[in-house]
């Protein structure tokens, strides 16, 4: 949006724009060529004649509750009643530029940007009371929505009617510490839980447009086939049915998903096939032979392999694409609404400003949903049926089409003192990205190495990345070193760690748990992981059951420290927390993709197995509020400790180290 | 098989003209717009696509529309018509046991028809009876949380 047609659009009012010049350097390549939107913008908040405060950042909602914190922001700083805030998110034609959401970004940078936006508002909101009644400034007070001084008080509406006010500021502008905080730090509820509860909200799966044909993919048998032949008659004969084919690409499109369905099913294809160069079993030596630079040169080294998972988010990929004219529209479950945006416009060789991607709330992404597939598949096929075409994945397709946590080999070693002290450090990791790949203990001799390799699937980011599997192995092999020294594993961390911050959040978890006074006993075990990552720092202790005769896992208690500076919403930070335990018991237990010959082999639930309610232990988190500290990004770091610590439980327990994720397979 | 040509949804009779070989919940989501229930994984695994039928959780995505003919359909849409929330709903938004909420229509339902039979269930009870719902953001606890407090208000359907 232009500046210029804020208020066309929007009526009167006052409009704040929060230039950030920082974050444009960071991300001027992403931006070229989008022009909508002045390229520094980074947030802007409009307050409009009816006192409704509408907020725009490209920031959008998977479940983390960005909608509820970013609302928070606008709160704390405008004194406005929460159901007085709009959260204008991830619409490219409405919204400022943004990367995305990932990287537990959103709280260290978007977060402030709001306060900001909502702090400028706050002020011109009181210039103009003064200026109207002609009083001192300093006499004014600002509660619940309204502007009041002696017997005068207005609404936010009231002051700003016929106000076409715009001011410009910079991202620069100081704001209140954390201990001057009245809303944020406190927990405020979900803002549309209500929509949810009822089932109002319409998430890209449900939605519809008039005339939206629905449309189904015929994909290869295998991974990298490529179309010989296509007999479509039989699908071109049912009544209502429209098929796309071009090259590779072949779609059905009917009026409704049954008889899509059935028309995709009677489509006859030959593909050439191509030979798998690696299966789930062989692929660990493989990230090694197609290391790029060679493999290490260390062959006394430790190796623990991670295996390839897949996200699952609840709802499947989504589109609904709808063309008028050179335009499109798409509204698509996605954490990169603009990174869509681009696929779009190259794909169809169309200027950006021509492709619009509106992102409503979405069914969980935890990093999986960061590309436009299925907004490419409905745009594709919305513009060749000339009709807006509905895209939704089945549970098969999300599990075999988009891409996987990457799996990976990893190879260690390490020399310790007889005080325990770690002296050495070698750390290899191949294909599964390098993400949390450094210790962060104080270790005087380190080599730490990320191997790029070839990747028989297609991979992407996942929640945490790779410093889960990092993380699994570094804390793993630290209980193997403690083990090697005769030292219990909480004082051989300890006597490593350095870190203030990583001590704190050590001995907190260690305390509630009660790691001195544990009582060992037949068939249980009890162990400890500590870690740093996204500007949070993470501790986890867990207590296991080993069935003796079948060697069923059993995690019966988890307790998480956590220290993400200052705690914006202590309970949605609570529930993160949680549920990244709850998520990360899948990786550390069971999730595993297996694959061979080009094929998933196990791409539905009934074969791949998630964490439910009865995997779920006792968990209780910790959490270190460091009011001194900025906030960082939680939903991620939290789920880095479970894996090693219910490893370390397990050797713990029976005194098998299991140097695999998943630790059941 | 004749066709079906009238659902009892909601309380209210609805009508529609479909096979009756077609699953409950494409006939819900793609015919009468009860986008409420979800589809997660079109093999019951999930039950996202919970729906009560008779008071009971059924898996809708494994439901011929055929069979439930004449039976007394409750969705998420109609479990609090009059616009107040079901107690089960609002002990939902009280323990925010919710992140995408995309599992969340279902686990009501389930919740509903869990309590429907058991007003008063210990933990384990409702661990198994909620074991076939999967909530990716990992929100079991509280939903343990929110079905024991409302379990305490009388979350009868």
């Amino acid at each position: 949006m232009k500046r210029r047609d804020f208020f066309a659009i929007l009526g009167g009012g006052i409009v704040v724009l929060l230039d950030d010049e920082i974050y444009a350097q960071e991300t001027g390549s992403a931006r070229r060529g989008g022009g909508a939107v002045p390229v520094q913008i980074g947030a802007w908040l409009h307050i409009g004649e009816t006192g409704v405060v509408t907020v725009y950042t490209g920031k959008v909602e998977v479940g983390q509750n960005a909608r509820t914190s970013l609302t928070q922001a606008v709160v704390e700083e405008l004194h406005v009643p929460p159901a007085s805030v709009e959260m204008v998110m991830g619409d490219t034609d409405l919204t400022p530029f943004d990367m995305g959401t990932f990287g537990s970004m959103t709280t260290p940078r978007m977060w402030p940007q709001i306060r900001r936006a909502a702090a400028a508002a706050r002020e011109m909101l009181l210039d103009l009371a003064a200026r109207k009644w002609s009083v001192d400034r300093a006499t004014l007070a600002i509660a619940d929505g309204k502007v009041s001084a002696g017997g005068r008080s207005a609404g936010f509406g009231e002051l700003a009617r016929g106000e076409k006010w715009t001011r410009t500021i910079p991202a620069s502008v100081p704001l209140a510490e954390a201990t001057e905080w009245k809303v944020a730090g406190k927990s405020l509820p979900k803002v549309n839980g209500r929509a949810i509860v009822t089932g109002a909200h319409k998430y890209t799966y449900d939605m519809k447009r008039p005339g939206m044909l629905h449309a189904k993919m015929l994909y290869p048998p295998q991974f990298g086939a490529t179309l010989i032949s296509l007999d479509a008659s039989a699908a071109e004969a049912m009544p209502g049915v429209k098929v796309v084919h071009e090259g590779n690409f072949v779609a059905v499109a009917a009026p409704d998903p049954e008889t899509a369905a059935k028309a995709a099913g009677v489509l006859k294809a030959q593909w050439k096939t191509v030979t798998a160069e690696a299966d789930s079993h062989s692929v660990f030596q493989y990230f090694k032979q197609t290391a790029q630079g060679g493999a290490a040169a260390n062959a006394n080294l430790t190796p623990y392999t991670i295996a390839y998972i897949a996200h699952v988010p609840l709802e499947p990929r989504a589109a609904l694409a709808e063309w008028e004219g050179d335009k499109v529209t798409v509204w698509t479950g996605s954490q990169r609404p603009f990174g869509v945006r681009s696929e779009l416009a190259q794909a169809f060789g169309i200027p950006e400003e021509k492709a619009r991607v509106i992102v409503p709330d979405t069914g969980s992404g935890y990093g999986g949903k960061h590309n436009g597939d299925a907004a490419l598949e409905a745009a594709r096929i919305a513009k060749a049926v000339g009709k807006p075409v509905k895209r939704n994945w089945t549970r098969e397709e999300e599990m075999t089409w988009a891409y996987f946590r990457p799996g990976g080999l990893i190879e260690v070693a390490g020399k310790v003192a007889p005080d325990g002290a770690i002296t050495e450090w070698e750390f290899h990791n191949y294909n599964s990205g390098g993400s949390g790949l450094q210790s962060p203990y104080s270790i005087p001799g380190k080599k730490e190495q990320f191997h790029q390799s070839k990747s028989p699937l297609r991979q992407g980011s996942y929640r945490g990345l790779a410093a889960t599997a990092n993380h699994f192995v570094r804390e793993s092999y630290m209980d193997e070193l403690a083990a090697s020294v005769k030292l219990d594993p909480l004082a051989f961390r300890l006597k490593n760690a350095k870190d203030e911050r990583l001590r704190n959040v050590i001995v907190a978890a260690a305390d509630k748990f009660g790691w001195k006074a544990r009582q060992k006993t037949a068939g249980r075990g009890f162990g400890i992981a500590a870690g740093f990552e996204k500007g949070g720092y993470v501790a986890t202790c867990a207590e296991v059951s080993v069935d003796p005769k079948s060697g069923a896992v059993k995690v019966l208690r988890a307790v998480v420290a956590f220290e993400c500076g200052a705690v914006v919403n202590p309970e949605h930070l609570r529930n993160q927390v949680e549920g990244a335990i709850v998520m990360g018991l899948g990786g550390a237990l069971f999730e595993e993709i297996q694959f061979g010959e080009g094929k998933i082999a196990n791409n539905r639930l009934s074969k791949y197995r998630v964490p439910r309610f009865a995997d779920t232990p006792v968990i209780e988190s910790v959490l270190l509020d460091r009011k001194d500290l900025v906030s960082a990004g939680a939903g991620e770091t939290p789920i880095v400790g479970i894996a090693p610590a219910i490893g370390n439980a397990i050797f713990d327990a029976i005194g098998t180290r299991i140097r695999r994720l998943p630790l059941m397979a | 098989m004749a066709r079906v040509t009238e659902l009892l949804v909601n309380g209210g009779r609805r009508r529609i003209d479909v096979d009756p070989d077609r699953t409950l919940l494409s006939v819900l989501r793609d015919d009468l717009d009860l986008t409420g229930a979800k589809f997660g994984c079109g093999e019951g695994q999930c039950a996202a696509c919970t729906v009560l039928v008779e008071g009971v959780a059924t898996k809708s995505c494994l439901t011929k529309v055929g069979a439930v003919e004449g039976k007394r359909i409750v969705t998420i849409e109609g479990l609090a018509p009059e616009g107040k929330l079901h107690p089960v709903q609002q002990a939902f938004l009280d323990a925010d046991a919710m992140q995408c909420g995309y599992c969340t229509p279902g686990m009501i339902l389930g919740a509903v028809s869990l309590l429907g039979r058991n007003p008063n269930p210990s933990e384990a009870e409702i661990v198994s009876g909620m074991n076939g719902h999967i909530c990716r953001c990992g929100t079991y606890p509280r939903v343990v949380r929110a079905i024991h407090a409302a379990a305490g208000k009388g979350g009868r359907a």
